[in-house]
Protein backbone atom coordinates (compact mmCIF):
# COMPACT_ATOMS: atom_id res chain seq x y z
CA UNK A 1 0.00 0.00 0.00
CA UNK A 2 0.85 3.41 -0.63
CA UNK A 3 2.21 5.57 2.39
CA UNK A 4 2.63 8.75 3.81
CA UNK A 5 3.07 11.37 6.87
CA UNK A 6 -0.02 13.28 6.62
CA UNK A 7 -2.87 12.61 4.22
CA UNK A 8 -4.66 16.23 3.65
CA UNK A 9 -8.22 15.89 1.95
CA UNK A 10 -9.71 18.66 0.43
CA UNK A 11 -7.07 21.46 -1.55
CA UNK A 12 -8.96 24.46 -0.94
CA UNK A 13 -7.00 27.24 0.74
CA UNK A 14 -6.93 25.34 4.48
CA UNK A 15 -5.13 22.09 2.82
CA UNK A 16 -3.13 23.65 0.57
CA UNK A 17 -1.85 26.15 2.89
CA UNK A 18 -1.52 22.56 5.69
CA UNK A 19 0.55 21.04 3.35
CA UNK A 20 2.98 23.82 2.66
CA UNK A 21 3.94 24.08 6.44
CA UNK A 22 4.43 20.51 7.13
CA UNK A 23 6.07 20.23 3.66
CA UNK A 24 8.37 23.29 4.91
CA UNK A 25 9.34 21.08 8.13
CA UNK A 26 10.30 18.13 6.22
CA UNK A 27 7.26 16.31 6.30
CA UNK A 28 5.82 13.79 3.37
CA UNK A 29 2.32 15.06 2.54
CA UNK A 30 -0.26 13.97 0.36
CA UNK A 31 -3.23 16.05 -0.18
CA UNK A 32 -6.56 14.93 -1.79
CA UNK A 33 -9.22 16.74 -4.05
CA UNK A 34 -12.42 15.38 -5.57
CA UNK A 35 -11.98 18.15 -7.96
CA UNK A 36 -10.06 18.65 -11.33
CA UNK A 37 -8.23 21.55 -10.03
CA UNK A 38 -6.52 22.19 -6.47
CA UNK A 39 -7.90 25.67 -5.03
CA UNK A 40 -10.75 25.26 -3.55
CA UNK A 41 -13.53 28.43 -3.67
CA UNK A 42 -9.95 30.55 -4.05
CA UNK A 43 -9.92 30.20 -8.11
CA UNK A 44 -13.58 31.60 -8.36
CA UNK A 45 -12.51 35.04 -5.74
CA UNK A 46 -11.53 38.00 -8.27
CA UNK A 47 -11.75 40.63 -5.51
CA UNK A 48 -9.06 41.98 -3.86
CA UNK A 49 -9.17 40.45 0.16
CA UNK A 50 -9.34 42.75 3.61
CA UNK A 51 -7.00 41.96 6.15
CA UNK A 52 -3.40 43.36 6.50
CA UNK A 53 0.12 42.66 4.58
CA UNK A 54 0.78 39.11 6.13
CA UNK A 55 -3.08 38.20 4.72
CA UNK A 56 -2.41 39.41 1.62
CA UNK A 57 -4.70 42.12 2.25
CA UNK A 58 -5.05 44.03 -1.44
CA UNK A 59 -4.12 41.02 -3.07
CA UNK A 60 -6.98 39.42 -5.61
CA UNK A 61 -8.29 35.78 -4.10
CA UNK A 62 -6.72 34.21 -7.68
CA UNK A 63 -3.87 35.40 -7.02
CA UNK A 64 -3.55 34.00 -3.65
CA UNK A 65 -4.29 30.48 -4.72
CA UNK A 66 -1.98 30.49 -7.53
CA UNK A 67 1.11 31.66 -5.05
CA UNK A 68 0.14 28.47 -2.82
CA UNK A 69 -0.07 25.92 -5.81
CA UNK A 70 3.39 27.25 -6.69
CA UNK A 71 4.23 26.68 -3.21
CA UNK A 72 2.82 22.95 -3.12
CA UNK A 73 4.36 22.40 -6.40
CA UNK A 74 8.03 23.41 -5.41
CA UNK A 75 8.04 21.93 -1.96
CA UNK A 76 7.25 18.58 -3.66
CA UNK A 77 3.95 18.23 -2.09
CA UNK A 78 1.78 14.79 -3.58
CA UNK A 79 -1.30 16.11 -5.36
CA UNK A 80 -3.96 14.06 -6.16
CA UNK A 81 -6.84 14.94 -7.98
CA UNK A 82 -9.93 13.88 -9.24
CA UNK A 83 -10.03 11.43 -6.18
CA UNK A 84 -12.67 11.67 -3.94
CA UNK A 85 -12.04 10.53 0.07
CA UNK A 86 -14.86 7.92 0.67
CA UNK A 87 -13.87 6.79 4.20
CA UNK A 88 -11.03 6.84 6.66
CA UNK A 89 -10.25 3.71 8.34
CA UNK A 90 -9.49 2.76 11.73
CA UNK A 91 -5.70 2.22 11.10
CA UNK A 92 -5.39 5.49 9.24
CA UNK A 93 -5.82 4.17 5.97
CA UNK A 94 -7.47 6.59 3.20
CA UNK A 95 -10.32 5.43 0.74
CA UNK A 96 -10.22 7.19 -2.41
CA UNK A 97 -11.23 6.77 -6.19
CA UNK A 98 -9.08 7.49 -8.42
CA UNK A 99 -9.07 6.15 -12.45
CA UNK A 100 -12.71 4.97 -11.08
CA UNK A 101 -10.61 2.22 -8.89
CA UNK A 102 -10.86 2.09 -5.23
CA UNK A 103 -7.11 2.66 -3.77
CA UNK A 104 -5.71 2.84 -0.33
CA UNK A 105 -2.97 5.05 1.12
CA UNK A 106 -1.81 4.19 4.65
CA UNK A 107 -0.99 7.64 6.81
CA UNK A 108 -0.10 8.62 9.92
CA UNK A 109 -1.80 11.78 10.78
CA UNK A 110 -4.91 13.16 9.01
CA UNK A 111 -6.37 16.86 8.33
CA UNK A 112 -9.67 17.35 7.24
CA UNK A 113 -10.48 20.13 4.77
CA UNK A 114 -13.55 19.51 3.43
CA UNK A 115 -14.55 22.84 2.94
CA UNK A 116 -18.45 23.83 3.52
CA UNK A 117 -21.64 23.57 1.15
CA UNK A 118 -23.98 26.17 0.27
CA UNK A 119 -27.41 26.19 2.40
CA UNK A 120 -30.35 25.68 0.43
CA UNK A 121 -33.74 28.00 0.92
CA UNK A 122 -37.41 26.34 -0.08
CA UNK A 123 -39.85 28.49 -1.94
CA UNK A 124 -42.22 27.68 -4.88
CA UNK A 125 -40.70 27.91 -8.09
CA UNK A 126 -37.61 26.66 -6.34
CA UNK A 127 -36.55 23.69 -8.43
CA UNK A 128 -36.90 25.97 -11.60
CA UNK A 129 -33.80 26.02 -14.60
CA UNK A 130 -32.31 29.34 -13.16
CA UNK A 131 -32.68 29.08 -9.70
CA UNK A 132 -28.91 28.20 -8.13
CA UNK A 133 -26.65 28.89 -5.26
CA UNK A 134 -24.86 31.66 -5.37
CA UNK A 135 -21.46 29.88 -5.09
CA UNK A 136 -22.09 28.51 -8.24
CA UNK A 137 -23.37 31.16 -9.94
CA UNK A 138 -19.62 32.57 -9.19
CA UNK A 139 -18.12 29.67 -10.35
CA UNK A 140 -19.65 29.85 -14.02
CA UNK A 141 -18.10 33.47 -14.09
CA UNK A 142 -15.12 33.58 -12.88
CA UNK A 143 -14.00 30.07 -13.24
CA UNK A 144 -15.72 28.82 -16.41
CA UNK A 145 -16.84 32.35 -18.31
CA UNK A 146 -20.46 31.94 -18.64
CA UNK A 147 -22.77 34.04 -17.57
CA UNK A 148 -25.82 32.72 -15.85
CA UNK A 149 -28.62 35.35 -17.13
CA UNK A 150 -29.20 38.68 -17.64
CA UNK A 151 -31.35 39.75 -14.73
CA UNK A 152 -30.56 38.36 -11.45
CA UNK A 153 -32.33 38.59 -7.98
CA UNK A 154 -29.98 37.66 -5.58
CA UNK A 155 -31.32 36.55 -2.33
CA UNK A 156 -29.07 36.80 1.08
CA UNK A 157 -26.88 39.62 1.44
CA UNK A 158 -24.12 38.25 3.32
CA UNK A 159 -20.61 38.79 1.83
CA UNK A 160 -21.15 35.92 -0.36
CA UNK A 161 -24.52 37.74 -1.69
CA UNK A 162 -22.78 40.95 -2.14
CA UNK A 163 -19.57 39.98 -3.63
CA UNK A 164 -21.29 37.39 -6.39
CA UNK A 165 -23.82 40.62 -7.22
CA UNK A 166 -20.60 42.83 -7.74
CA UNK A 167 -19.54 40.18 -9.49
CA UNK A 168 -22.21 39.34 -11.62
CA UNK A 169 -22.24 43.05 -13.14
CA UNK A 170 -18.48 43.05 -13.51
CA UNK A 171 -19.28 39.86 -15.68
CA UNK A 172 -22.25 41.76 -17.37
CA UNK A 173 -25.32 41.37 -16.05
CA UNK A 174 -27.74 43.22 -14.18
CA UNK A 175 -28.28 42.57 -10.37
CA UNK A 176 -32.47 43.61 -10.47
CA UNK A 177 -32.57 42.83 -6.87
CA UNK A 178 -30.83 42.29 -3.57
CA UNK A 179 -33.43 40.74 -1.17
CA UNK A 180 -32.57 40.33 2.56
CA UNK A 181 -35.10 38.84 4.82
CA UNK A 182 -33.62 40.62 8.38
CA UNK A 183 -33.91 44.41 8.92
CA UNK A 184 -29.75 45.04 7.84
CA UNK A 185 -27.31 43.91 5.75
CA UNK A 186 -25.32 41.28 6.84
CA UNK A 187 -22.11 41.46 5.17
CA UNK A 188 -19.70 44.11 5.00
CA UNK A 189 -21.16 47.83 4.20
CA UNK A 190 -18.38 48.60 1.98
CA UNK A 191 -19.44 45.84 -0.10
CA UNK A 192 -23.15 46.63 -0.23
CA UNK A 193 -21.82 50.04 -0.97
CA UNK A 194 -20.53 49.01 -3.98
CA UNK A 195 -22.75 47.83 -5.90
CA UNK A 196 -25.84 50.30 -4.21
CA UNK A 197 -23.55 53.30 -6.37
CA UNK A 198 -24.30 50.81 -8.83
CA UNK A 199 -27.95 51.42 -8.41
CA UNK A 200 -29.04 47.51 -7.11
CA UNK A 201 -32.28 48.08 -5.37
CA UNK A 202 -31.89 46.63 -1.87
CA UNK A 203 -34.76 44.85 -0.26
CA UNK A 204 -34.70 44.25 3.50
CA UNK A 205 -37.08 42.83 5.49
CA UNK A 206 -38.05 41.18 2.33
CA UNK A 207 -38.12 37.28 1.15
CA UNK A 208 -38.87 35.52 -2.37
CA UNK A 209 -42.71 34.00 -1.88
CA UNK A 210 -42.87 32.44 -5.10
CA UNK A 211 -40.66 32.22 -8.59
CA UNK A 212 -42.59 31.73 -11.96
CA UNK A 213 -41.71 30.69 -14.97
CA UNK A 214 -43.06 28.35 -17.69
CA UNK A 215 -39.52 26.11 -18.41
CA UNK A 216 -37.79 28.53 -16.80
CA UNK A 217 -37.10 31.93 -14.33
CA UNK A 218 -39.20 34.61 -15.58
CA UNK A 219 -40.30 36.28 -12.57
CA UNK A 220 -39.97 36.12 -8.91
CA UNK A 221 -42.67 37.63 -6.52
CA UNK A 222 -41.06 39.07 -2.85
CA UNK A 223 -42.74 40.11 -0.32
CA UNK A 224 -42.34 42.15 2.78
CA UNK A 225 -41.47 40.58 5.95
CA UNK A 226 -43.06 41.61 9.83
CA UNK A 227 -40.84 41.77 12.87
CA UNK A 228 -41.62 38.32 13.19
CA UNK A 229 -40.66 37.13 9.99
CA UNK A 230 -43.99 36.20 8.91
CA UNK A 231 -44.82 37.99 5.56
CA UNK A 232 -47.35 40.95 5.28
CA UNK A 233 -50.18 40.14 3.17
CA UNK A 234 -50.51 42.74 -0.04
CA UNK A 235 -47.08 43.75 -0.03
CA UNK A 236 -45.85 41.68 -2.96
CA UNK A 237 -44.07 43.16 -5.17
CA UNK A 238 -43.50 41.48 -9.07
CA UNK A 239 -39.58 41.01 -10.65
CA UNK A 240 -38.84 40.04 -13.81
CA UNK A 241 -35.57 37.87 -13.39
CA UNK A 242 -34.36 35.16 -15.41
CA UNK A 243 -31.77 34.17 -12.77
CA UNK A 244 -32.46 33.52 -8.62
CA UNK A 245 -28.97 33.74 -6.94
CA UNK A 246 -29.52 31.89 -3.30
CA UNK A 247 -26.80 33.21 -0.64
CA UNK A 248 -28.01 32.13 2.44
CA UNK A 249 -25.26 30.60 4.24
CA UNK A 250 -22.99 27.56 4.66
CA UNK A 251 -22.67 24.49 6.24
CA UNK A 252 -19.66 22.45 6.99
CA UNK A 253 -18.93 19.42 4.93
CA UNK A 254 -18.76 17.34 8.09
CA UNK A 255 -18.93 13.49 6.80
CA UNK A 256 -15.64 12.15 6.92
CA UNK A 257 -15.81 13.53 10.64
CA UNK A 258 -18.63 11.71 11.57
CA UNK A 259 -17.65 8.75 9.88
CA UNK A 260 -14.60 8.55 11.97
CA UNK A 261 -15.96 9.52 14.93
CA UNK A 262 -15.16 12.88 16.11
CA UNK A 263 -17.28 14.58 19.00
CA UNK A 264 -19.90 17.16 17.45
CA UNK A 265 -21.50 20.08 18.42
CA UNK A 266 -24.11 22.82 17.06
CA UNK A 267 -22.77 26.63 16.80
CA UNK A 268 -25.52 28.25 14.46
CA UNK A 269 -22.97 31.02 14.43
CA UNK A 270 -20.18 28.86 12.64
CA UNK A 271 -22.80 27.14 10.41
CA UNK A 272 -24.31 24.85 12.14
CA UNK A 273 -22.84 20.90 13.70
CA UNK A 274 -19.15 21.48 14.20
CA UNK A 275 -16.60 18.85 15.07
CA UNK A 276 -15.21 19.59 18.44
CA UNK A 277 -10.69 20.94 18.02
CA UNK A 278 -8.42 22.07 20.33
CA UNK A 279 -5.84 24.82 20.20
CA UNK A 280 -3.86 22.66 17.55
CA UNK A 281 -6.86 22.03 15.68
CA UNK A 282 -6.84 18.66 17.10
CA UNK A 283 -10.08 16.85 16.93
CA UNK A 284 -11.27 14.70 19.82
CA UNK A 285 -10.16 11.59 17.79
CA UNK A 286 -6.54 11.35 18.38
CA UNK A 287 -4.57 12.13 14.92
CA UNK A 288 -7.07 14.04 13.29
CA UNK A 289 -7.13 17.73 12.41
CA UNK A 290 -9.55 19.89 11.34
CA UNK A 291 -8.92 23.82 9.63
CA UNK A 292 -11.41 25.56 7.43
CA UNK A 293 -14.63 25.48 6.78
CA UNK A 294 -15.28 22.13 8.06
CA UNK A 295 -14.16 23.40 11.71
CA UNK A 296 -16.54 26.78 11.04
CA UNK A 297 -17.74 28.69 8.65
CA UNK A 298 -15.32 31.87 8.08
CA UNK A 299 -13.69 33.42 5.16
CA UNK A 300 -10.58 32.06 2.99
CA UNK A 301 -7.90 34.70 5.10
CA UNK A 302 -9.05 32.44 8.53
CA UNK A 303 -8.95 29.38 6.62
CA UNK A 304 -5.30 29.39 5.43
CA UNK A 305 -4.46 30.46 9.07
CA UNK A 306 -5.96 27.54 10.78
CA UNK A 307 -4.56 25.28 8.01
CA UNK A 308 -0.78 26.60 8.90
CA UNK A 309 -1.94 25.89 12.77
CA UNK A 310 -3.15 21.95 11.85
CA UNK A 311 -0.07 21.76 10.04
CA UNK A 312 2.67 22.71 12.21
CA UNK A 313 0.43 21.07 15.25
CA UNK A 314 0.95 17.75 12.83
CA UNK A 315 4.71 18.52 11.90
CA UNK A 316 4.89 18.72 15.63
CA UNK A 317 3.49 15.52 16.98
CA UNK A 318 5.58 13.80 14.14
CA UNK A 319 8.98 15.13 15.37
CA UNK A 320 9.63 17.06 12.85
CA UNK A 321 9.44 20.98 15.22
CA UNK A 322 10.58 20.79 18.62
CA UNK A 323 8.19 21.52 21.19
CA UNK A 324 9.92 25.27 21.75
CA UNK A 325 9.96 25.95 17.48
CA UNK A 326 6.12 24.74 17.35
CA UNK A 327 4.26 26.90 20.00
CA UNK A 328 6.71 29.90 18.33
CA UNK A 329 5.09 29.22 14.98
CA UNK A 330 1.62 28.04 16.66
CA UNK A 331 1.72 31.79 18.27
CA UNK A 332 2.40 33.68 15.31
CA UNK A 333 -0.43 32.15 13.58
CA UNK A 334 -2.72 32.62 16.59
CA UNK A 335 -2.18 36.47 16.38
CA UNK A 336 -2.84 36.84 12.96
CA UNK A 337 -6.62 34.52 13.46
CA UNK A 338 -6.82 36.61 16.05
CA UNK A 339 -6.70 39.93 14.32
CA UNK A 340 -8.64 38.70 11.60
CA UNK A 341 -11.68 37.41 14.54
CA UNK A 342 -12.21 41.17 15.78
CA UNK A 343 -14.27 44.21 15.69
CA UNK A 344 -18.42 43.72 15.10
CA UNK A 345 -18.05 41.20 12.57
CA UNK A 346 -15.44 38.86 13.48
CA UNK A 347 -15.79 38.61 17.48
CA UNK A 348 -18.85 36.30 17.53
CA UNK A 349 -17.05 34.22 15.29
CA UNK A 350 -14.16 34.32 17.91
CA UNK A 351 -16.59 33.82 20.95
CA UNK A 352 -17.95 30.80 19.26
CA UNK A 353 -14.70 29.25 18.15
CA UNK A 354 -13.25 30.11 22.02
CA UNK A 355 -15.99 27.76 23.19
CA UNK A 356 -15.74 24.92 20.81
CA UNK A 357 -12.15 24.70 21.67
CA UNK A 358 -12.96 24.64 25.33
CA UNK A 359 -15.20 21.67 24.71
CA UNK A 360 -12.80 19.99 22.96
CA UNK A 361 -10.44 20.70 25.71
CA UNK A 362 -12.32 19.27 28.25
CA UNK A 363 -13.93 22.51 29.45
CA UNK A 364 -17.49 23.56 31.08
CA UNK A 365 -20.33 22.21 28.78
CA UNK A 366 -22.50 24.48 26.73
CA UNK A 367 -26.02 24.35 25.26
CA UNK B 1 -35.90 51.38 5.82
CA UNK B 2 -33.87 53.09 7.96
CA UNK B 3 -30.69 54.76 7.54
CA UNK B 4 -27.52 54.32 7.24
CA UNK B 5 -25.18 52.01 6.45
CA UNK B 6 -25.89 48.53 8.38
CA UNK B 7 -29.89 49.42 7.18
CA UNK B 8 -28.81 50.80 3.25
CA UNK B 9 -25.17 50.32 2.69
CA UNK B 10 -25.08 53.69 2.29
CA UNK B 11 -23.13 55.66 4.76
CA UNK B 12 -25.36 58.64 6.51
CA UNK B 13 -24.50 62.21 6.59
CA UNK B 14 -24.26 61.20 10.63
CA UNK B 15 -21.72 58.18 9.99
CA UNK B 16 -19.48 60.32 7.80
CA UNK B 17 -19.45 63.34 10.06
CA UNK B 18 -18.58 60.46 13.18
CA UNK B 19 -15.33 59.11 11.48
CA UNK B 20 -11.80 60.03 11.20
CA UNK B 21 -11.34 59.82 7.70
CA UNK B 22 -13.18 62.96 6.30
CA UNK B 23 -11.43 65.82 6.22
CA UNK B 24 -12.21 69.24 7.20
CA UNK B 25 -14.34 71.58 4.73
CA UNK B 26 -11.10 74.01 5.50
CA UNK B 27 -8.97 71.22 3.68
CA UNK B 28 -11.31 70.46 1.17
CA UNK B 29 -10.70 74.45 -0.01
CA UNK B 30 -6.86 73.68 0.12
CA UNK B 31 -6.00 71.00 -2.47
CA UNK B 32 -7.03 67.45 -3.64
CA UNK B 33 -6.92 64.92 -0.57
CA UNK B 34 -8.36 61.74 0.31
CA UNK B 35 -11.95 61.02 1.55
CA UNK B 36 -12.18 57.88 3.40
CA UNK B 37 -15.80 56.87 3.63
CA UNK B 38 -14.97 53.79 5.79
CA UNK B 39 -17.56 53.50 9.01
CA UNK B 40 -17.32 49.61 9.88
CA UNK B 41 -14.10 48.39 12.37
CA UNK B 42 -13.38 45.93 9.53
CA UNK B 43 -9.83 44.20 10.15
CA UNK B 44 -7.94 45.45 6.87
CA UNK B 45 -5.36 47.93 6.91
CA UNK B 46 -4.22 48.05 3.21
CA UNK B 47 -4.99 52.20 3.03
CA UNK B 48 -2.16 52.73 5.75
CA UNK B 49 0.79 50.59 3.67
CA UNK B 50 -0.09 52.31 0.50
CA UNK B 51 0.21 55.83 1.96
CA UNK B 52 3.63 57.27 1.16
CA UNK B 53 3.81 60.24 3.39
CA UNK B 54 1.70 58.59 6.92
CA UNK B 55 -1.19 60.52 5.74
CA UNK B 56 -3.17 57.33 7.26
CA UNK B 57 -3.08 56.00 10.25
CA UNK B 58 -5.05 52.62 11.43
CA UNK B 59 -2.88 50.91 13.59
CA UNK B 60 -3.63 47.98 15.76
CA UNK B 61 -6.02 46.43 16.23
CA UNK B 62 -6.70 46.56 12.16
CA UNK B 63 -10.10 46.79 12.86
CA UNK B 64 -9.69 50.83 13.98
CA UNK B 65 -10.94 52.97 11.39
CA UNK B 66 -8.34 54.70 9.63
CA UNK B 67 -7.59 57.96 10.82
CA UNK B 68 -6.66 60.88 8.09
CA UNK B 69 -3.87 63.17 8.94
CA UNK B 70 -4.98 65.63 6.07
CA UNK B 71 -1.65 68.22 6.94
CA UNK B 72 0.21 65.08 5.79
CA UNK B 73 -1.87 63.89 2.75
CA UNK B 74 -0.76 65.33 -0.73
CA UNK B 75 -3.91 63.83 -2.47
CA UNK B 76 -1.58 61.65 -4.46
CA UNK B 77 -4.64 58.93 -4.37
CA UNK B 78 -2.40 55.83 -4.02
CA UNK B 79 -4.92 55.00 -0.87
CA UNK B 80 -7.72 54.91 -3.62
CA UNK B 81 -6.76 51.78 -5.76
CA UNK B 82 -5.23 50.19 -2.96
CA UNK B 83 -8.76 50.13 -0.71
CA UNK B 84 -10.33 46.39 -1.29
CA UNK B 85 -13.86 47.66 0.12
CA UNK B 86 -13.52 50.64 -2.76
CA UNK B 87 -14.31 53.04 0.04
CA UNK B 88 -11.97 55.81 -0.70
CA UNK B 89 -12.17 58.95 -3.00
CA UNK B 90 -10.11 61.49 -3.96
CA UNK B 91 -11.91 64.81 -4.03
CA UNK B 92 -10.29 67.75 -5.27
CA UNK B 93 -12.83 71.30 -4.89
CA UNK B 94 -11.26 73.96 -6.71
CA UNK B 95 -10.01 72.31 -9.58
CA UNK B 96 -11.63 75.39 -11.65
CA UNK B 97 -13.25 78.21 -10.56
CA UNK B 98 -16.86 76.68 -11.59
CA UNK B 99 -15.50 72.90 -10.78
CA UNK B 100 -14.17 70.00 -8.71
CA UNK B 101 -12.80 66.58 -9.76
CA UNK B 102 -13.40 63.40 -8.11
CA UNK B 103 -11.60 60.28 -8.26
CA UNK B 104 -13.08 56.90 -7.81
CA UNK B 105 -12.59 53.33 -8.68
CA UNK B 106 -13.86 51.83 -11.37
CA UNK B 107 -14.26 47.89 -12.04
CA UNK B 108 -16.65 47.53 -14.97
CA UNK B 109 -16.67 46.91 -18.48
CA UNK B 110 -16.68 49.14 -20.35
CA UNK B 111 -14.52 51.66 -19.69
CA UNK B 112 -15.29 54.92 -20.22
CA UNK B 113 -12.14 57.04 -22.04
CA UNK B 114 -10.02 60.10 -21.30
CA UNK B 115 -12.82 63.08 -22.46
CA UNK B 116 -15.77 61.24 -22.58
CA UNK B 117 -18.84 62.73 -20.92
CA UNK B 118 -20.25 60.71 -18.47
CA UNK B 119 -23.25 60.53 -15.96
CA UNK B 120 -22.16 60.96 -12.57
CA UNK B 121 -24.09 59.03 -9.71
CA UNK B 122 -24.29 59.06 -5.95
CA UNK B 123 -23.88 56.54 -3.48
CA UNK B 124 -27.64 55.33 -3.74
CA UNK B 125 -26.64 54.95 -7.63
CA UNK B 126 -28.97 57.49 -8.59
CA UNK B 127 -27.79 59.75 -11.62
CA UNK B 128 -26.45 63.61 -10.45
CA UNK B 129 -25.21 65.20 -13.01
CA UNK B 130 -23.37 65.23 -16.20
CA UNK B 131 -19.16 65.05 -15.95
CA UNK B 132 -16.28 64.55 -18.34
CA UNK B 133 -13.82 62.31 -17.66
CA UNK B 134 -10.34 63.88 -17.55
CA UNK B 135 -8.16 60.98 -16.38
CA UNK B 136 -8.30 57.25 -16.70
CA UNK B 137 -5.24 55.29 -14.40
CA UNK B 138 -4.56 51.33 -14.37
CA UNK B 139 -0.74 50.79 -14.09
CA UNK B 140 -0.11 47.12 -12.98
CA UNK B 141 0.07 47.90 -9.98
CA UNK B 142 -3.51 48.77 -9.25
CA UNK B 143 -3.79 45.06 -10.74
CA UNK B 144 -6.79 45.89 -13.08
CA UNK B 145 -8.50 48.55 -10.63
CA UNK B 146 -9.02 51.47 -12.80
CA UNK B 147 -8.89 54.88 -11.24
CA UNK B 148 -11.05 57.23 -13.18
CA UNK B 149 -10.76 60.86 -12.66
CA UNK B 150 -14.14 63.04 -13.41
CA UNK B 151 -14.91 66.70 -13.29
CA UNK B 152 -17.97 67.76 -12.48
CA UNK B 153 -19.97 70.96 -11.07
CA UNK B 154 -18.60 71.87 -8.01
CA UNK B 155 -21.72 71.91 -6.04
CA UNK B 156 -21.89 67.91 -6.68
CA UNK B 157 -18.61 67.41 -4.45
CA UNK B 158 -19.89 65.46 -1.71
CA UNK B 159 -22.64 63.69 -3.99
CA UNK B 160 -20.92 62.31 -7.01
CA UNK B 161 -19.58 59.10 -6.21
CA UNK B 162 -19.25 57.19 -9.41
CA UNK B 163 -20.55 57.03 -13.17
CA UNK B 164 -23.56 54.85 -14.54
CA UNK B 165 -22.17 51.69 -15.64
CA UNK B 166 -22.56 51.16 -19.48
CA UNK B 167 -23.52 47.42 -20.80
CA UNK B 168 -21.19 45.84 -23.21
CA UNK B 169 -23.09 44.95 -26.55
Amino acid sequence: MKNTQVAIIGAGPAGLAAAIEIASAGGKVTLFDENQKPGGQLFKQIHKFFGSREHKAGTRGFRIAEKLLQDTEELGVEVLLDSPVYNVFDNFTVGYINSNKEQALQAEKIILATGASENALAFPGGTLPGVMGAGAAQTMINVNRVLPGKEIIMIGSGNVGLIVSYQLMQAGADVVALVEAASGIGGYGVHAGKIRRAGVPLYTSHTVKDVVGENCVEEAVIVELDENWQQIEGTEKHIKADTICVSVGLNPLTELARLVGCDFTFIPALGGHVPEHDKNMETTVKGFYVAGDISGVEEASSAMEEGRLAGIACAESLGLYDNQKASELKQEVWTRLDTLRKGPFGQKRKDEKDKLIKLAEGGEQIG
Amino acid sequence: MGSGIKKTGVPSREELKNIPGVPSEARLEEGPVAFIECVQEIPCNPCEEACRFDAIEVGKPITNLPKLNEEKCTGCGMCVAACPGLAIFKLHKNYTAKTSIVEFPFEYHPCPQKDDNVRCVNREGQFVVEGKVIQVKSPKKFDATVLLTVEIPREYLLEVRSIERKRCK
